[in-house]
């Protein structure tokens, strides 16, 4: 009996010494599995990140630095570089924890300032398997390019020291509140992490487009139009520089949208596949809508149609299956060339570069239609339905308070940091400046020197 | 010594220094110049605004040659550069008092 009894024992022990085995092993394989997945997200999101700074420079600062006139293609790549490292400096010091820090439901708090807490471990309430400092740099790279957009309206005529104080300020009353409710822990729009009104914005459409958008028809409006706007010439000075910087952004892009899953994850691919059809549908839209209106289909209006599709499917980009992107790329050609082409010139205001009618016009589109097409079958991140296509028809209605959200504060805020730049430093260079150009008048340069 | 001064379509150039080098003149001054005549300029049009543009590229060409080539040089330049079309451009014959060769000072028909 002794023996047997022995006999049936012998078999546990050795089952049980195996499975500590097999626990230490499966141990092993997680944390192997994690960090494999680790390190391609982390190497997708750094790629991202580098694809997002491309489109500020040198993407944006040729495409804008080609439409204006040779004597400013100098001063207009110059706010567009410059941000990238003005706007880096803000984001170290304070930005980074007032967009994501958590704090009151509008704007962050300082727990992250000075990168204070911002290392190599994943913050997981953001992205929980990229260091926490691949996210915060990742996010600098919107934070730069949104106020560039803004540059676009303003171009020919501002001064630079106004620039630079107006986009300090700029940065923190009206973007990193914005960032801080749509994307921020705890933000009034956040949609997945406890908001009171979720508003789906995958990659920038309120936060990014329609602030620097609207904020730019502001600014046009307020410093009032370019010297001789609209009888004189006020042609493009070079669209080849333009086709290479609108290509650029197009390519770029994929890193903003796609970027946005925050992992190299398939959430990432069907975004990188809705913008790529949103900008190609886009370019088609408004060059059908040019070429019957006007007789051509000129390059300007391509490249300017798949910029439009670019801003109009930003928001959707996570949210929407390829044909709703597709129709909201060609909707959004549409109505860009519309408010460019005609609501713009009847209207009068010299928004010199379009800002507005590209990005606040297309922004605000693809907010709305974001609340037309998110369907769970692309983005299992979110409990239910998500919008009308799915059954919810009253995300269109949560869409629309964030857009409204955006305007109010790019309006209110854009206007009290114009009237501080304006009884600080003063907005306009003088009429001679703007007359001699301001490559030369404001940095001592000229863009293209034919004779050297 | 007469000079001509032609204005002429700029894609006709390769044509006339060929049927000028044809008759023997291998001396020319070529400059790009924007003008217009009776032809009228194109429609431009970025994001809906139209610039209408009048002057239009054209090409210089002066050549000084003795009296006696002068109605030569017009008969050939006029047929190379001539399409039948407004805005073919103009040509234009002046008295010449002197010329001068920088290299050795040689003077008149020499010079040239």
């Amino acid at each position: 009996m002794k023996y047997l009894s022995l006999l049936t024992v012998l078999p546990v022990v050795a089952w049980a010494q195996n499975t500590a085995g097999l626990q230490a092993k499966v141990t092993a394989l997680e944390a192997a599995t994690r960090s494999a997945q680790s390190a391609g997200d982390n190497a997708w999101m750094l790629t991202s990140a580098a694809l997002v700074l491309m489109m500020t420079g040198p993407g944006l600062a040729l495409f804008y630095g080609g439409l204006v006139r040779r004597k400013n293609v100098l001063a207009t790549m110059m706010q567009s570089f410059i941000l990238m490292a003005l706007v880096t400096v803000v984001w170290a010091v304070v930005g980074y924890s007032l967009a994501f820090g958590e704090g009151t439901p509008f704007v962050g708090g300082l727990r992250y300032a000075l990168l204070n807490g911002v290392g190599s471990a994943p913050n997981p309430d953001y992205a929980a398997t990229i260091p926490h400092q691949t996210f915060m740099i990742y996010q600098l790279m919107f934070a730069i390019i949104t106020p560039a957009l803004i540059t676009g309206a303003f171009a020919e005529r501002m001064k630079f020291s106004a620039m630079l104080l107006f986009m300090v300020l700029w940065m923190l009353i009206v973007y990193l509140p914005m960032a801080h409710m749509v994307w921020g822990k705890g933000g009034f729009l956040n949609a997945a992490l406890g908001g009171r009104i979720p508003c789906f914005d995958f990659a920038g459409g309120t936060v990014v487009h329609i602030t620097s958008g609207v904020s730019a028809l502001v600014t046009a409006l307020y410093l009032g139009k370019r010297l001789g706007y609209p009888h004189e010439d006020m042609k493009p000075h070079n669209l080849v520089i333009s086709f290479i910087g609108a290509c650029l952004l197009w390519v770029g892009w994929f890193g903003f949208n796609a970027g946005s899953a925050l992992a190299a994850s398939s959430l990432a691919t069907s975004a990188f596949v809705a913008t790529h059809f949103g900008a190609a549908a886009a370019a088609l839209g408004w060059v059908v809508a040019e070429w019957r209106r006007s007789g051509k289909p000129s390059v300007l209006g391509a490249i300017s149609g798949c910029v439009a599709g670019l801003v109009a499917i930003t928001p959707a980009s996570g949210f929407v299956k390829p044909f709703p992107a597709l129709l909201i790329g060609f909707l959004a050609g549409i109505l860009c060339y519309f408010m460019v082409a005609k609501v713009k010139q009847k209207l009068g205001y010299d928004d010199s570069l379009d800002a507005f009618g590209v990005h606040g016009c297309g922004g605000t589109l693809g907010a709305l239609l974001t609340g037309v097409f998110a369907t769970a079958a692309v983005n299992q991140g979110f409990k239910g339905p998500l919008g009308l296509v799915d059954g919810h028809p009253g995300q269109i209605w949560n869409q629309a308070i964030g857009c409204a959200i955006a305007w109010v504060l790019a309006i209110v805020g854009t206007l009290i940091v114009l009237k501080i730049c304006d009884a600080l430093i003063g907005l306009r260079v003088t009429a001679s400046q703007e007359t001699e150009g301001l490559d030369v008048s404001l940095h001592g340069e000229e863009g293209y020197i034919l004779e050297a | 010594m007469k000079k001509i001064e032609a204005i002429i379509q700029p894609f006709k150039l390769d044509e006339v220094k060929e049927a000028l080098a044809g008759i023997g003149v291998d001396g020319m001054t070529i400059s790009e110049v924007r003008g217009h005549g009776r032809q009228k300029g194109h429609k431009e049009v970025y994001r809906g605004r139209e610039y209408t543009v009048d002057l239009l590229p054209k090409l210089k060409i002066e050549v000084v040659v003795g009296d006696a080539r002068c109605d030569e040089l017009v008969k050939t330049l006029t047929a190379a550069a001539r399409t039948g079309k407004i805005g073919d451009g103009k040509i234009f014959v002046y008295e010449v008092a002197e010329a001068i060769r920088i290299r050795n000072d040689d003077r008149g028909d020499a010079a040239l």
